[in-house]
């Protein structure tokens, strides 16, 4: 009333300029760790556990996954080719899902620029070369919520380190 | 002479030293005359020239921290160059014309919209004896000139032939006329109690400055003067959300940048004006004049950019209320109040601020409990009974008719 709402906003912008920290993170300098059950590009593909049943190409909605096996001796199947193609990948995470060994996990990137359309579509060797450093997400197994399979530790602990490695872009703390 | 005296009287000794450099080179006085006149112009038009994209800058980064960003840091040290990259970024984009708008028209108002604020500097004293021209009437002149503004304004508007032009156009004369009343009566206690209309005579007069004196003519001045510079709360004739931008819809490139600096340019104007006429000008302790106006402008530049971040934008109907029913008759009452004080102390003693800031407050605590009777209760939207149809859905009045 008469003005003094005005006023209290106006004291309310001041304090937010002079005490706030700015909660901008200069991307490409700075990032911010993507959370856990982020559903990002760079899926996890463990081969060992692939039976090439093909369930993850026939539950895609854009038909994104293409797999050729052959027929082994004892009743399997050898994966030769597992791409997906991430140009059209919306990141539904419908392949994760319909995965029943567990081998198909959504990855933690979301940078995917790229000079060439071909190197957008990952194939096994690459699969297959960054099966063992990334971190699946996860998503759709909240089991990983508690231990990270890449280090064996518990996440709690990788979540407080990542915590405290953050103090400082001002992300974490608030 | 020392170096300080020098600097402490800077303009009026660089006059002084252009004048003789002048006339020792054997010119008639007439071209005397020109050669000072040009170099009048071309230091306050360097003088606002320069001050307008700092404040750019400023402005951008300071928004940014009051919304909890950081702004434009990225173009040199603190992205102090953003100002430069911006022009360069706008000046290389294509200028387009609509087919239908009035070409001449369309390229003239960009380049007028600066010539109020710049025909404001004229008058203003930037130190004692450091003024282009010290007209005995400058408070009218500066009424009279800021009101072109709106002249330049409808002008881009009609031009364009869009039609949320047109409309930005026509908000900006309403609103600009409507200030005009109460901020032109609120200048009027100033004129009064200073006994002059010449800037240097009100600023002479000043021996306290008129804010503490007459704080409710500063009030009102000063939201007539936001709203005469089209910023925020005020903005109505470029309100992006609601008519794209208003007047310059359908200006781009450096069309545009003329557009924005120009009201960079009004609102260094009216700072300076409010600086004169509340703040005591270029008087104060140590520092030289000069530097003393700037640094009173810059206190009211950064009060207009804090309100900025502040209020939401008010509706046309609340901005033209408030300017009618509210700040006309406060500004009436003002200038009987602070008449009858002339008359019966001319000598306007200290003890007259016990007595003006309590009436300010008053005043505006009653008038705005009056305001609110003269307003009327809110538009309800009423079921209106439709005789002879069975409605399931209650048909809404028109606004502002159901009272």
């Amino acid at each position: 009333m008469y003005g003094s709402g005005i006023l209290k906003g106006m004291s309310l912008v001041l304090q937010t300029m002079l005490l706030k920290k700015p909660f901008t993170v200069q991307y490409p300098e700075k990032r911010i760790e993507p959370p856990r059950r982020f559903r990002g590009a760079s899926f996890v593909w463990y081969e060992d556990r692939c039976t090439g049943c093909a369930t993850c190409a026939k539950a895609c909605p854009q038909g994104n996954i293409q797999i050729i096996t052959t027929e082994g001796q004892f009743n399997q199947y050898f994966v030769d080719r597992f791409d997906i193609d991430h140009l059209r990948c919306m990141f539904c995470g419908l392949c994760v899902e319909a995965c029943p060994y567990d081998a198909l996990f959504m990855g933690p990137d979301f940078e995917n620029a790229s000079y060439s359309r071909a190197s957008l579509v990952i194939g096994k060797k690459h699969l297959n070369a960054a099966a063992p450093t990334r971190i699946p997400s996860s998503y759709f197994h909240p089991e990983l919520d508690r231990i990270d399979i890449s280090s064996g530790r518990p996440v709690p602990e990788i979540r407080k380190a990542e915590q405290e490695k953050n103090q400082d872009i001002g992300w974490a703390s608030r | 002479m020392n170096v300080w005296d020098y600097l402490v009287d800077l303009i009026p000794n660089l006059a002084r030293n252009l004048r003789a450099a002048v006339e020792g080179a054997g010119f008639s006085d007439g071209a005397v005359f020109l050669v000072m006149g040009l170099a009048g112009v071309l230091a306050v038009t360097l003088f606002v020239m320069l001050l307008v994209p700092p404040l750019t800058f400023l402005e951008r980064r300071l928004v940014a921290r009051a919304q909890v960003r950081i702004g434009p840091n990225r173009v040199g040290p603190f992205g102090l160059l953003q100002p430069i990259a911006d022009a360069l970024k706008l000046m290389t984009k294509e200028v387009i014309v609509p087919s239908q708008a009035d070409g001449l028209l369309h390229l003239l108002a960009p380049s007028l919209i600066f010539l109020p604020p710049f025909m404001i500097f004229a008058v203003v004293p930037f130190a004692p004896g450091g003024v282009f021209t010290n007209l005995n009437m400058g408070l009218v002149y500066i009424i009279a000139v800021s009101s072109l503004a709106a002249i330049v304004v409808f002008t881009a508007g009609f031009s364009s032939a869009n039609r949320y032009s047109m409309l930005g156009a026509a908000r900006a004369v309403a609103q600009l006329i409507s200030y005009e009343v109460p901020a032109t009566i609120a200048l009027v206690t100033v004129a009064v109690a200073a006994g002059s209309l010449s800037l240097t005579g009100i600023v002479q007069a000043q021996t306290v400055p008129y804010i503490l004196y007459f704080p409710l003519a500063f009030l009102i001045f000063f939201i007539g003067s936001l709203v005469e510079v089209n910023r925020a709360p005020a903005d109505l004739a470029e309100a992006e959300s609601e008519i794209i931008a208003g007047y310059h819809t359908e200006y781009g490139g450096f069309k545009w940048a003329c557009f924005q600096l120009g009201e960079y340019t009004h609102m260094v104007a009216a700072s300076a004006i409010i600086a004169t006429l509340f703040l005591s000008g270029w008087k104060g302790p140590i520092l030289p004049p000069y530097l003393w106006l700037v640094t009173k402008m810059m206190v009211v530049i950064l009060l207009y950019m804090w309100i900025r971040f502040t209020v939401p934008r008010i509706r046309v109907d609340q901005v033209m209320s408030f300017a009618w029913k509210f700040l006309l008759p406060l500004s009436l009452i003002n200038v009987l109040v602070v008449g009858l004080e002339v008359v019966l102390a001319p000598s306007l003693p200290v003890w007259l601020i016990a007595i003006n800031v309590p009436f300010a407050a008053a005043s505006i605590v009653v008038w705005a409990k009056l305001y609110r009777v003269l307003e009327g209760p809110p538009p309800l939207t009423q079921r209106r009974e439709i005789p002879g149809v069975t409605s399931p859905l209650p048909v809404p009045e028109p606004a502002g008719t159901a009272r």
